[in-house]
């Protein structure tokens, strides 16, 4: 499976909110950050969760995020980040 | 504003806590208990490729599906095998009976416990 987005993609995460084994935080999703890695494939861990095969294997993500974005209280730097592996099934353009 | 929160709480599921409050992070060096190390080789064993009886990906949605009391009272490898357990009764591995009968045979020979072994 080739992987729909390229490094330094702005991406949004689904703001979803399934039941069942999630691989993707909570505190990510609807926000938006930028791809910084395409990690390769591998097989869908929300479906080997209930022991089915995983296939289609998904792309993996690397996706930075800017941390003040991620919560409205964050006493941080400005400056500082989030990085989270985000599976490509939780992506879409911003 | 209550409603907000309670949305929050039904869509957003129990071990899901990144950016929650959740007290200071223990940063102590600490041995792991011989139950511990049996509890990981046990995982290690299942999850082998050449059985492959169960993913790391069922460890974890047990786990998660354990439930809020049982998830914060327990220390961390009771839940690897509460988790571990439920997914070989699931998988017909063990039976509930089988299981039961063997902890309570286990629980009379050993009726104080093994010793020393104590949580992390």
């Amino acid at each position: 499976m080739s992987a729909r987005f390229d490094i330094g993609e702005t991406v949004k995460v689904r703001a979803a909110f399934p039941p069942g084994h999630v691989r993707t935080p909570f505190f990510v999703r609807g926000k938006t950050g930028r791809v910084t890695a395409v990690l390769g494939p591998y097989r869908n861990p929300e479906e080997l969760a209930y022991g089915r095969p995983g296939e289609p294997a998904l792309p993996l993500y690397r996706v930075i995020f800017e941390t003040a974005e991620l919560w409205d209280d964050y006493r941080g730097a400005a400056q500082d980040t989030t990085v989270v592996d985000i599976y490509e099934n939780w992506l879409e353009a911003p | 504003m209550s409603k907000e929160r309670n949305d929050e709480t039904v869509l957003r599921r129990h071990h899901d806590m990144g950016g929650l409050p959740a007290g200071p992070v223990g940063q102590s060096e600490h041995d792991y208990a011989p139950w511990e190390k049996r509890v990981d080789a046990i995982l290690r064993l299942l999850a082998d490729p050449k059985r492959g009886v169960i993913t790391v990906d069922e460890l974890r949605r047990g786990i998660e599906d354990l439930g809020p009391g049982a998830y914060d009272e327990m220390s961390y490898y009771e839940r690897w095998i509460a988790s571990v357990t439920n997914n070989l009764l699931e998988k017909g591995v063990i039976t509930v009976d089988e299981l039961g009968r063997r902890m309570a045979e286990i629980g009379k020979a050993w009726p104080a416990g093994v010793g020393e072994e104590k949580k992390p």
